[in-house]
Formats: structure tokens, sequence, C-alpha cells
């Protein structure tokens, strides 16, 4: 039996967090310029885009008499095509995230979030439908959502690794995967294939720590993953340099060519780089049509 | 302990027995992995190690490690270099030294290991005596705090301990005590007796040297040359010691004559050289020494037994050319030569020689110059022997009245007996007398006079004869004259008036008259009832010194008695002659002591003691530093950061250094005065202040324009450059080296000046009667500094720039001194002309804190209150005025002197 004590000063905590990390990622969003809206092309829509001659195959009531009253041809109303998009994000929260190589850097899930929650809040000021993949928390508009993303973003994951969530991926939506991508590379492969299935286009985002790029690291060691579940011993690591970096680089590159093949992005951010690049990035890689 | 080397807690060292355990330990563990997070790991699964390092730690680095804790360990063990023996005694220490001649060479070993026992008897609360054998007194315990302050008096004597046995114990308290002996290494009777002696009495220890003792022996004259011969008492390995001999020069001043080396073969103990040494010089030997032991064996003085006589002949007119058995010169010079050295010549050349004796042959009369002389010679000690002849028979001399040179009055002519126009037959001699110097000669027969000179019976005339004819005529007068003495042969030198010159009776008279030389050691009988007076003793150091007051030595004693209080080493006079009685003998043998089997015998331990521990302890923490470092580096924990510090540390401390040339430009490229640096930082900061005004003073007011001054280190800095150089004085400025001096000496030669300032005129006058004084006569005693005197009123620097007749600084004393004028100065109006080193005084000399009176701050305000209002004002102008006129008359030379002479010169010149 949980005591309430700890439990509601945990929950607290928690929920403490919240708030700093919805400023930060407002103030990140705030950076974008909203300058785009509409899909600027006929369509199914709310908004009137455009009359035109009727056209032959035109279907009668398709014709907008009103218009056509006042002119001897017939017109056709045509709306702009609205249609809101659903992006659904996926935000690795397993403990392999959770690392930091020097203090003054922010740990690699920290970023992660910010980054996440920031395209979220930029997408739903869009007028976009934004959700997480999986079936905890499916797309929808509105503030609200985004105290909602906050919220899921926050929980973390017991396992070293995480694998991407592909379940209840609705079609032809668009999808944002940040992670480190260091895992076990099949799920990522199945996640991506069955995503592709769907329609589903999107970005891949990794997420690195520069420690994790230039592998620093000499003498005697043993390497530990975070959640300690993967070990592995050496007696000289400034061997293994070269050898790591270039797993490093072919990891990279069969992430870049699973994009290529699904028709995805990818994109390796570093933690010691501003937050405000990868944003943007993501942010134009969404808005280029799918 | 092990050799030299002792352990304070020896048993810890079995420890060592632990490090092949060690060992394995440690070889059997790696060095520690470190563990680190990295999320990376999945792609590193799989990755093999290049090579297949053992992880073990490495065998360097166990070395490393082992070698570490070994130097803990012996360090802990308190490893002593040269320990002292911790013996803990208990009850009284007698400490019995021999404090011999031959324990003077080591003296500074005995008496360091002496303080070294005293202050272990005082930690131990011992009561302790000392005991010197040469001078023994009753013994009797006291704190050993109180024989510590005996110490400084304990010296060795210049004679061997002659205490024996019985005397000693007699000495000794009841009781039971144990016994330090500091020994010397000679072999001695009473030594296995001692030894007893302190045996029954407590546990003896021997201090003993193991050197050797060397000495030399009296110096001898053999076929013509002088041998010296040394001893030793070991007879070690090939040897060679150098060998000086000590007199006087012709001026009297005590020098070394000459240098000799004396080599003993292996084995050898006694080794000679020989000197041939000119006899004017052999007869100033005063000692021979040698040259680096410290000992009255070392030493020995030489005495008449050296010397050859000299001895001058003066026959006056030679005019019968060729006739050689005829000169009245002829028999003197064959009775002479053998053993004195001849001087002939004009009396004028030979008396500076300092003859011994003087034979004048049959000369009337001198000239009134040579008689002055020759009188005043006499007076002084000499021996004046002349020979009557047919000139002084025919002469006035000492006719009416008594002469000085001659011991009685002559009447005219002298007689002749049996010749062939005589009555009577010649005469022999009568027997002499007991208190004549002839007393004892045997009387050969055939010896007879047939011409002599006659004395007129004068009331003096029975005291002066020596010797006298059959008849009772006088043959040989005496008279004393002053310290020396008169004699007269009433004959001829030759044989024309009798034939003593014929017979040995001559040489004998000649003899005993200490005309020859007295090259024979005297007998014990000669010596019988004399009384000896010591002149020159030497203590145990082998130091010559005079000997004052000691009382009279018989004759006797003199030649056979031992050496001790009462009959020291030393030069002794006598009536006519001194006899030397030096340490070493002829006769006297030095071997090594030996020692009753089962003395425990410890050497003369000269090196301290050293803990080692604290050496070996910072070794390991050293050690243990660098595996430190190095266990960082194999394991990858060192980072730059680290190894940055480290790097640090090994950087030097910056080094302080004038470059020579940048000195030599800044002090050459413009005038620049200078002040020598007195490592006083306050006395330096004003000097340089002070010069810093004078140099402000002299742009504005004079056509000087110095730049910024230099404080000049005298051992360092090249001094050529600077025309003045200002030298405060304080009592605990450092004494330059010899090389700055000669530095400084070249300095004054070539023209510079240095300013003296003992700053001290407040409270002292020039001299040593302050602490500053004195050091500045210690400071300029190697300088080559001319005679002073106070700067007179008619000085060219009274009147170089401005006229001045006060020097004044912050003190106003009239104290200031300069070169003095040469007495034979020509005077020209009253003003001396002085010409040394250009006119300009090398040295002023004052005490009146001149600095301080000159210096200002950087704004050019003075820096130091001088006197009281506007007088006070008054008398620093005048110290800046006398500061102009100081380097004004430095930089001029004889020029302004030479404008105080202008109305002279132009006289001179005749226009």
């Amino acid at each position: 039996m949980t005591t309430p004590l700890p439990l509601r000063h945990a929950a607290e905590q928690e929920a403490a967090r919240l708030p700093p990390l919805l400023a930060r990622a407002e103030h990140l969003a705030g950076t974008v310029l909203l300058g785009e809206h509409g899909r600027r092309r006929a369509g199914m829509g709310d908004d009137f885009w455009q009359y035109r001659p009727v056209q032959a195959g035109d279907s009668r009531r398709m014709v907008d008499w009103r218009r056509s009253a006042r002119s001897d041809a017939e017109f056709v109303r045509e709306r702009e095509w609205q249609v809101a998009q659903s992006v659904m994000l996926w935000v690795d929260t397993a403990a392999s995230m959770r690392f930091a190589s020097s203090k003054d850097l922010p740990e690699k899930s920290d970023r992660a979030r910010l980054i996440a929650l920031a395209t979220a809040i930029l997408l739903i000021r869009g007028g976009e439908r934004v959700g997480l993949t999986g079936t905890t928390l499916p797309p929808r508009r509105g503030r609200a959502q985004i105290i909602r993303l906050a919220e899921r973003l926050s929980d973390t994951q017991a396992a070293d690794y995480g694998t991407p969530e592909a379940r209840a991926m609705l079609p032809h939506a668009r999808a944002v995967f940040i992670s480190d991508f260091l895992g076990d590379i099949t799920a990522v492969e199945a996640a991506l294939t069955k995503a592709a299935d769907r329609g589903v286009r999107g970005v891949l985002c990794q997420v690195l720590d520069p420690s994790e790029e230039s592998f620093p690291f000499q003498g005697r060691t043993i390497f530990e993953s975070v959640g300690k579940s993967l070990r592995h011993e050496t007696l000289k690591a400034g061997e293994l340099k070269t050898r790591y970096l270039d797993r490093l680089a072919a990891r990279k590159d069969a992430l870049r060519h699973l994009c290529r093949v699904t028709g995805w992005q990818f994109t390796t951010h570093h933690t010691d780089s501003p937050a405000q690049a990868a944003l943007l990035w993501l942010h134009s890689a969404l808005e280029r049509p799918a | 302990m092990i050799g030299a080397l002792g352990f304070t807690a020896p048993w810890l060292l079995l420890a060592l027995a632990a490090l092949p355990i060690l060992w394995i330990l440690l070889r059997a563990v790696p060095p520690a992995p470190v563990r680190r997070i990295f999320p990376g790991v999945a792609l590193l699964l799989g990755l093999q190690d290049d090579e297949q390092i053992s992880d073990r730690t490495p065998w360097w680095l166990l070395l490393l490690r082992m070698l570490a804790v070994a130097a803990l360990i012996v360090g802990l063990a308190g490893p002593v270099l040269n320990p002292r023996s911790q013996e803990p005694g208990r009850g009284p220490l007698l400490i019995a030294m021999d404090a011999s001649w031959a324990s003077a060479a080591d003296w500074p070993q005995r008496k360091e290991l002496l303080e070294r026992v005293l202050s272990d008897a005082a930690r131990a609360e011992r009561p302790v005596a000392l005991l010197s054998l040469t001078a023994p007194e009753p013994v009797r315990f006291q704190a050993a705090s109180a024989a510590q302050s005996r110490l400084p008096g304990v010296l060795p004597a210049a004679w061997e301990p002659v205490v024996s046995a019985e005397a000693l114990s007699a000495l000794l308290p009841d009781g039971r005590f144990d016994t330090v002996w500091f020994s010397d290494d000679l072999a001695r009777d009473t030594r296995a007796e001692l030894a007893a002696l302190f045996t029954t009495r407590g546990t003896l220890r021997v201090m003993a040297g193991e050197t050797g003792t060397m000495a030399l022996a009296p110096l001898r004259y053999e076929a013509g040359a002088t041998v010296i011969e040394a001893r030793r008492s070991l007879s070690g390995p090939a040897m060679t010691l150098p060998v000086q001999i000590h007199g006087k020069d012709p001026s009297g001043t005590p020098r070394i004559l000459a240098n000799a080396e004396i080599t003993f073969a292996s084995g050898a103990q006694s080794a000679i050289t020989e000197l041939a040494l000119p006899a004017e010089l052999r007869a100033r030997i005063s000692h021979a020494a040698l040259a680096n032991t410290r000992s009255a064996g070392a030493v020995t003085l030489s005495d008449d037994s050296l010397r050859r006589r000299e001895v001058a002949l003066f026959a006056g007119r030679e005019d019968r050319e060729g006739l050689e058995l005829l000169s009245p010169l002829h028999y003197l010079r064959q009775a002479l030569a053998p053993n004195a050295d001849l001087l002939e010549g004009p009396l004028q050349d030979m008396l500076p020689a300092a003859p011994d004796v003087v034979i004048l042959a049959d000369v009337a009369s001198l000239s009134p110059a040579d008689e002055a002389d020759l009188t005043e010679w006499v007076t002084d000690g000499g021996l004046l022997v002349r020979f009557a002849g047919p000139r002084l028979a025919a002469s006035d001399v000492s006719r009416s009245a008594e002469h000085p040179l001659m011991p009685v009055r002559l009447r005219a002519g002298g007689r002749s007996v049996g010749g062939a126009m005589s009555w009577g037959t010649p005469k022999a001699l009568a027997p002499f007398d007991a208190e004549s110097p002839f007393a004892g000669l045997a009387l050969p027969a055939d010896v007879t006079v047939s011409s002599q000179v006659m004395a007129q019976p004068d009331p003096t005339l029975a005291d002066r004869v020596i010797a006298s004819l059959s008849d009772g005529t006088p043959l040989v007068t005496r008279k004393p004259l002053g310290d020396g003495q008169v004699v007269l042969f009433h004959v001829t030198a030759n044989a024309e008036w009798s034939s003593l010159p014929l017979s040995g009776l001559f040489v004998d008279m000649l003899d005993r008259l200490a005309i020859s030389s007295l090259a024979a050691t005297p007998e014990a009988a000669d010596l019988q009832g004399s009384i000896w007076q010591a002149v020159q003793v030497l203590d145990g150091f082998g130091r010559i010194s005079e000997a004052g007051t000691l009382p009279g030595v018989s004759g006797e004693a003199l030649l056979d008695a031992p050496l001790g209080a009462d009959l020291r080493p030393g030069l002794y006079q006598g009536e006519a002659r001194r006899i030397a009685r030096n340490v070493i003998r002829a006769d006297t043998q030095l071997s090594a002591a030996t020692w009753p089997a089962g003395t425990d015998i410890r050497p003369l331990q000269t090196e301290p003691e050293t803990p080692l521990g604290g050496m070996l302890l910072s070794l390991a923490l050293t050690l243990l530093l660098i595996d430190i470092v190095v266990s960082l580096a194999l394991s990858g924990r060192l980072r730059g950061a680290v190894a940055g510090i480290l790097a640090a540390g090994f950087l030097g401390l910056p080094v302080e250094a004038q470059n020579g040339d940048e000195f030599a430009l800044a002090a050459a490229s413009e005038l620049v005065l200078a002040h020598v640096i007195t490592r006083n930082a306050a006395i330096d900061d004003t000097a340089l202040a002070g010069l810093r005004g004078l140099s402000d003073t002299l742009i504005f007011r004079t056509s000087i324009e110095p730049a910024a001054p230099i404080s000049v280190d005298l051992e360092r800095d090249e001094l050529a450059f600077f025309p003045l150089l200002y030298w405060p004085i304080t009592p605990d400025q450092p004494t330059p080296s010899d090389a700055a001096y000669a530095k400084l000496n070249e300095y004054l030669r070539s023209g510079g000046m240095i300013l003296f300032d003992t700053r001290d005129a407040d409270i002292a006058r020039f001299g040593a009667a302050s602490p500053n004084g004195r050091k500045l006569q210690a400071l300029a005693a190697p300088l080559d500094i001319p005679p002073l005197e106070p700067l007179p009123a008619d000085h060219v620097l009274t009147r170089t720039f401005y006229l001045l007749q006060d020097f004044p600084g912050r003190h106003a004393a009239r104290d200031v001194w300069v070169e003095a004028a040469p007495p034979d100065a020509e005077q020209v109006e009253g003003m001396p002309f002085r010409n040394l080193n250009d006119g300009v005084t090398p040295v002023v000399i004052g005490g009146n804190d001149w600095a301080a009176a000159w210096a200002t701050d950087m704004r050019g305000n003075a820096l130091f209150p001088i006197g009281r209002g506007y007088a006070g004002e008054r008398q620093r102008e005048l110290a800046h005025r006398f500061g102009v006129n100081l380097v004004m008359h430095v930089l001029t030379g004889n020029y302004k002197s030479d404008q105080v002479h202008v109305p002279a010169l132009l006289d001179r010149l005749g226009q």
C-alpha cells in the first residue's frame, strides 16, 4: 500500500516539472513564425477559395446558382482544401535517453521532450491535431491537448532502449519519432514499414549526446547502459573508438536508408547544439507536402 | 649496525620478508576498471580488444610499489648513517686526554667528539671529570655542563704525557668510574700501565686517532746541504709532504724562505730531503714546518748549530803583493775557512752584511766613518778581534788615551825579544787562568813569541788580560764594549812575531773566542751549571710565541730532561749561543701505539650522525605519488588538467638575472651615479633616492646631466662605468669577495672615486669608535687607499663649483677625509699640487649621511628632514653643493686643480 504523503510529494514533484517544460516549449515555439495557413488549393474545406467556370464533368449540383445568375456563364464555387492533419508523436522515454555526459548538457530525454512539445505547440497553433502514437492519447486539437501531451511526455520508462509505438496509426497521418535509436533497429524498421503501409509519412529525429559521437574514453573501462541491463568491458577503451564510430555511422546510414525507402525524413540532433535548430528543421520537414 | 649504517628499530626490517607475499597479492589484483554509464554500449557489444593484454598490473608498476613499500619499511626502521653508539652509561665518567702535540693535528675532531661525549653525559646526567695527562691535576667529578664550560680551555700541550701510573692513581678519587681515553697514536711506555689502572676502576674506552703522526726531525747541516728529515708513526703507503722553511728576510720580516717536499717511500717511517741553501739564507732559517700539519712535532726550530759564523777579515793595506805566506790574513783564513764563512773587502761593504766577527789584522787607524760604524757594530754585540803588527806598533793609536776599539793602552814601539840584536830568548806562553776563556787548552811547548806590542800598566789591565806570556806580559787582552767586546792579540796574525799561528792552539783559541763555528752539539759537560733562558716557545699546535718571563732552565736539563711544563720546546738563549729544544730530537723515533689486548678502541669518528628515515619516507611518498599518477594514466583517469598542474609544479622559480650587456648599456650610455648595495633595503633605498636627488640638482645647476642612478652589486657588476660610487656603511653588510676587491682596487687605480659614508657623524667621530667605523675599517683594509688627511681648507674640493668650507649631509660633522697631499708636494701660494690619480682623491670618507640629505622622491620632494627651519634648509643646500662639488671634482680631474694654480702656471710659463 502506498502511503499518501510520498505519493503526493512525488506527484507534486512531477507536476512541478510540467509548467517549466510547457513554458520552455511555448517559448521555443514562439520563435517560429507561423506564416502559412491552409493548403492554398481547392479542396474540401469551409473557406471560400474561388469561382471557376463549369467544366465538362461537373455535376449540376456543383453549380453555384447565385453566382451564375449574375452572369451568362455558369460557375462552380470551390472551397479551399482544408484537411486537418493528424500528427502523431513518439518520444523515446526509455532509460537510455536519461543520459547526459556532463553537467552542462541536458539529458537527451529532456531535449527530446522539449522538441516534441514545442513541435506539438506549433502544430496545434497551426490547427492540426496532435497526439501520441499508440492508444494513450489520440490526436486532438486545442490547448488542452498540449497539457495532456506534456503530461504524457513526462512519463518515464524503465526499459533500457525504447521501441517505437506504431499501433493505432491513423492512415495518411504524419508522425514524428524522437529517440536516440541506439536500441534494436529492427523495431524501428518494423514501425516504419507499418507506418509506410498505412501511408503515414513522418520524421525521425535522432537525439545524441556529444560523447556518443566522439567516444572520448581511455583505459580499462566497463561500459554500462543506463538501466544496467547491458555491459561491456574493455581494457583499452581508446582502441574501440574507431570501431564504435564506424558502427554509429552504420546505424545512421541504416536509419537514413530506412527513411528513404519509406518516404520519411531523418535528422540527427546533438544535445550540445540549440534545440531551436532541431525545431525549425522538424517544422519545415512537417510542412513539406507528403 | 651494518658498516656505518645503524637502525633505531631494526626489528621492523623483518617486515621486508613480507614483500614477496605483497608482490603476489598485488599481482593478483588487477587495477580497478572505471565504470561508465554509456547508452552507446549497445553498439559496443561484441567488440573485442585488439590485443590480449593481461589485466594484471604491469611488472614495473609493481616494482614501483614494492620499492615504495620497502622504502617505507626501511624508513620506519630508523636508519642512521654513522650512528653514535648508544651506550647507556651510568656513574661517573672520566675523560682522560693525552692532549699531547701528537693530538694537535686532529684536535678539531677530538674536540668535536669530546663535545659529543660530554653532551651525551649531560643527557645521562653523569658526573664528568676532564683529565689532561700532559698536565695532570687531581680529578674531581662535576656536572657535565661545568665540564662543557671548561672545554674551550682544553688545548694540547707541546709535550707528551709523562705521568706514571702511581702518580696518576694518587690523583684519582676513590670509587669506580668509567673512562674514555682520548689518545694520540704514539707508542709510550706508560700506556699499558695507565690502561690497566683505568680498567681496574671501570670500563675503558679508547678513542684513538688512525691517521698516524707526522713530525720533523731537527734540521742538520751535512756536506754543504741542509737536511730535512720527516718521520711518521705508521709505515703507510708512499706519500709526499710539503715542508716550508721559515726565516726572516733581510729587512727582518718573517717569510717562507724555501719550500721543499719530502717523499716517504712506501713502508718507510722516515724520509729526508736535502736543500742546498746559500749560507746567507741558511743563517736566517728560524724554523721548518710541515705545511699542512698543525702540531708542535711538525715544527722544528733551528739554532746556532745550523749557522756558520760570518767572519769579516780586514787587513788594512796589503802592499806586499804575492807574498801569500806573509799575508797577515793567511793563517786566519786557514784556521777559519773550514767552519766559518769569510768575508773580505772594504769595511763599509762588510759591516752591512752583519758579520758575527770582524778581525782586523795589523790595522792601526780607520777612517772616521769606518770607526764610527765599527764602534756601533761592536756596541750592538759584535766581536772585534785585532791583531797587532808593525803598523799598530808604529802608530799612535791608544797611546796616551785608550782607544775605544782597543782593550788597552799601548806603549810605543812594542818590544822584540830573542832577536839577533837583543838579549834573552823568545818567550813561551804562561798557562791560562781559570777565568780565561782559554782555560784548559793544552800549551804546546814550541809556541814562542819573539815580538809583541806592550800594554801600558793601567789599573784595568789585570782584568783585561786573558792570556799572557811566561814573563807576565799580556798576550791577549779583552774588554767589553757595549754588548760586544774587543779582543787584541798582541802579536801578528802571521808567523812574523810568533809561532802561535802555526800551532793548533791558534785554532783552539779562535774557537774559544766563538769566532769559528759552533757546529757540534754541546755536550752535557759543556753546559754544566749554565742557565738558559727561553726566547721562543712552541705550543701544542706548533705556534711559535715569545717566551716572556718563563723561568730559566739549567743546561743539563735542557739537554736531557723530558719536555714538560717546566721545559717547553722552544729556543733557549745562553751566554753566547742559542740552543733549540725541539719536540722531536735527532734520536726520537716515532712508532704507533700498542694497546693491551681486549682494549675497546674506537676511531675518532668525524662524520656526523645522519638519520636517513625522513629521506626514505619521503622517497616512499614520492614513489607512491608517482604510482598514483601512473595508475591514473593507466586507467585513463588522468585528465589534462592534472598533468597541467604537475607540469606547473615542475616549473622552476623565475630566475632573476641582470643581463651584463644591458647593464653595461644602461651604465655607459650616459653619465650615471651609482651606490653600492648594502643588502639593507632601507639604506639602499635612501642611497638611491639620494643619488636621484643629487642627479636632479646636477641637472638643474650644472652642465652635468646624469641619468637615473644605479645600484651596483660589487660581486656581479662592472664598476668601470661609474665615476663615483657612493658606499654607505652598515655594520652588517657582507664583506666583498677577493674578486670584488680586485675589481674595486682596479677601479680606484683607474681614477674612480668612492665616497664612504659611515652615516654616524651625529654620534661618532672618524675612526673605529662606532660599529660603522669599525666596519668601514674592516671593509677598506684590503683596498688600495693612499694616506688620508682631513679635508684641508685649500683642497680643490672646496672650490670645484661652489666655494665651500663645510660639507654637511644630514649631520654636519667636519670630519671629511681625503687623500693626503704628498709630503713633498710643491706649495704654490700655499696650495700643494696633488698629482696622484689626475689630482682626484680616490676616496672621500665621512659620516655625514649625505644620501639622506640629497634624497628626494620621484617628484623632487625631500624625503628626510634636515635640521630645523631655515638653518636646516641651508644645511641641505650645502649638502647639495658638496655633492655638486664632488661630482665636478671627479669629472674634471686636475682641470679645476690647475685653475686654482693658473697664476702659478702662467708664472712658470714665463708669461
